[in-house]
């Protein structure tokens, strides 16, 4: 087990390189300067430009130019940012907890209602709950996230007035009414991510255990005279999450996309908004780190589905 | 229904004579009247003409990204598994690393570094529309890549395929004449899913108010300005946002539907 830890996270050393690289081909190769506005004020003369270029390394040739930003990525040194001066690590830091808070919380909810909802449903295939189930799966696969969002602020905060529109961070209450007001102004954000996840994680349940259902063993466990519901959990469900994990691990960064649109619509100050509003401010050190930050994310949840796959398939784990 | 959808996309406009600029402050945010069938924004212009013109842009996208995506990923698929050795390992590798790149902070970092200089050279909606269907295209050729690999090795080892080899086709002549016109079903459903995909991705990067530029109506975009004012038109958001579901939702059937019809494997209770 240990061995197979490892070598996943060694594995992942290489991928992290190789998307610091693309991401810095994609800056290297893009018009614009950051000694550009400077180049335009008359006060500043050419020579005193061209030895800030020389001193900040922007002439070495674009191998070197990495280098340099990989090693600073890696001390910890992200730059400032361009337009609060604040450490860009600092701003993230700041911001990256509410993302976490809303992503992961979401996630878990989805799995938690998808996982009953789409094992029932293919156990009993075709009857009224399955079609059902499938039909409203379908539904909130269609919906794209920033929609659902508008139709829940439409129904819940402008017609009935029940939740927040706007999420804050600092809450001015404390203790349990500190808990209570969180979790009403969290809760919109969070069902918009859940609802669309739990959707089409519903369908893939649904059919990796009907591929399962079938099979022998499950015949001879029901054969040997087990519960139904012992041979559903002990055996089905445990064989058809292998394909899920699959999924959930190849979802995991159109997760993060999807909450970068939920942060844009109920104002929550996590890092997907903080991504949007320095492209707006055309705030490059922030974009870069942002950028990178996600990447690590998706990088690292990998490793932990991989790890589930390796836990969850004993198969692999002896490999 | 999505026949509909594209019929009036396409002819709309040609029928309906209201300009979609045609500002007039007068008629500012009303409901729905016969005068305009959509009602109107806050600007005073037709929701209706505004939504046709901007359903042409939106589907126009949704199918070029579907086109760019199947190409590459059919191609990257089919010589990963015809090839044999380094070059079909590390095509393996390089679609993995691709598949974990975060899509749409990347999409929105190219957008925001390669907008003005696409924009000046080519002008600003050609430029644009360029530019996200590249990208678009370019993120989402990893799934059909990997289908596409799937389908090649299962079938590469075939009789037929064989047969084939033994008479001395060249691998290139395999992969056209034989391979590829058995695998053209999965293709088919993967790229009826990738073009559902590529509306939703253009109309989330509208909806970020980072798409094309901000007078070009598109779906997304019409539902970001429609966010200002949920209280007092609602119909705006809901149509904008309907049209949307609608399309997508026609899309991912047809898509299901042909699954369904294509492939063999499926478990029929």
């Amino acid at each position: 087990m240990f061995n197979f830890v490892l070598r996943r996270l060694l594995i992942a050393i290489p991928s992290l390189l190789g998307i610091s690289a693309i991401l810095y081909c994609i800056l290297a190769v893009a018009p614009g300067d950051p000694f550009g506005d400077l180049a335009t004020n008359p006060a500043v003369p050419a020579e005193v430009i061209a030895s800030l270029r020389a001193k900040f390394g922007l002439d070495d040739p674009p191998w070197l130019r990495y280098a340099h930003w990989l090693l600073a990525m890696f001390q910890g040194d992200w730059g400032y940012s361009f337009v609060s001066r604040v450490e860009v690590g600092h701003l993230i830091l700041q911001r990256l907890p509410t993302t976490l808070f809303v992503v992961g919380i979401s996630q878990v909810l989805a799995m938690a209602v998808a996982l009953p909802v789409g094992v029932y449903a293919a156990v009993r295939p075709y009857s009224l709950f399955d079609h059902l189930a499938s039909a409203m799966a379908f539904v909130g696969f269609s919906l794209p996230t920033f929609f659902t969002g508008v139709l829940l602020i439409m129904l819940f905060s402008i017609q009935l007035g029940w939740l927040p529109l706007v999420y804050q961070a600092d809450l001015p209450e404390t203790g349990w009414a500190w808990f209570a007001a969180q979790i009403r102004q969290s809760l919109m954000p969070i069902m918009v991510l859940a609802l669309f996840q739990c959707a089409s994680w519903t369908r893939y349940i649904r059919s990796a255990v009907l591929d399962v259902a079938y099979l022998d063993y499950v015949t001879t466990a029901r054969a040997k005279g087990l519960g139904e519901f012992k041979v559903v959990l002990r055996h089905i469900v445990r064989n058809s999450l292998i394909p899920v994990i699959t999924l959930v691990a190849l979802q995991i960064p159109a997760i993060f996309g999807g909450a970068i649109v939920t942060e844009q619509i109920f104002r929550v100050p996590g890092i997907g908004s903080l991504l949007i509003s320095s492209i707006l401010a055309n705030d490059t050190p922030v974009v870069m780190a942002v950028t990178f930050v996600f990447a690590c994310l998706v990088v690292g949840f990998n490793i932990l589905a991989d790890l589930a796959y390796g836990w969850v398939d004993p198969r692999i784990k002896n490999d | 229904m999505l026949g509909a959808i594209v019929l009036m996309v396409v002819f709309g406009p040609l029928l309906w004579p209201v300009a979609i600029n045609d500002i007039d402050f007068g008629a500012r945010l009303q409901g729905p009247t016969l005068a305009h069938p959509m009602g109107t924004d806050d600007l005073g212009q037709d929701l209706l003409a505004r939504m046709l013109y901007g359903g042409r842009i939106s589907l126009a996208v949704g199918l070029a990204a579907m086109v760019v995506s199947v190409l590459v990923g059919v191609t990257v698929g089919a010589v990963a598994a015809m090839s044999r050795g380094t070059v079909g390992t590390s095509l393996v590798w390089l679609t993995d690393l691709f598949l974990s790149l975060p899509q749409l902070p990347l999409l929105l970092l190219i957008l925001y570094l390669f907008r003005d200089t696409l924009a000046a050279s080519l002008g600003q909606e050609a430029g644009t529309f360029i530019l996200v269907t590249c990208v678009l295209g370019g993120l989402r050729w990893m799934s059909v890549a990997r289908l596409t690999r799937g389908q090649f090795l299962s079938l590469r080892e075939k009789d037929f395929v064989e047969a084939a080899r033994a008479v001395g086709a060249t691998r290139a002549r395999q992969t056209f004449r034989h391979i590829l016109p058995n695998s053209a079903s999965s293709i088919i459903v993967a790229a009826t899913i990738n073009v559902a995909e590529a509306i939703v991705a253009e109309s989330t990067l509208s909806f970020l108010g980072l798409g094309f530029p901000s007078d070009v109506p598109t779906w997304g975009r019409l539902l970001f300005e429609s966010k200002d004012y949920l209280d007092i038109a609602a119909y705006w958001a809901l149509f904008a946002g309907g049209a949307i579901f609608l399309t997508v939702l026609c899309i991912n059937f047809i898509g299901d539907g042909l699954r369904d019809a294509l492939d063999p494997r499926e478990v029929r209770v």
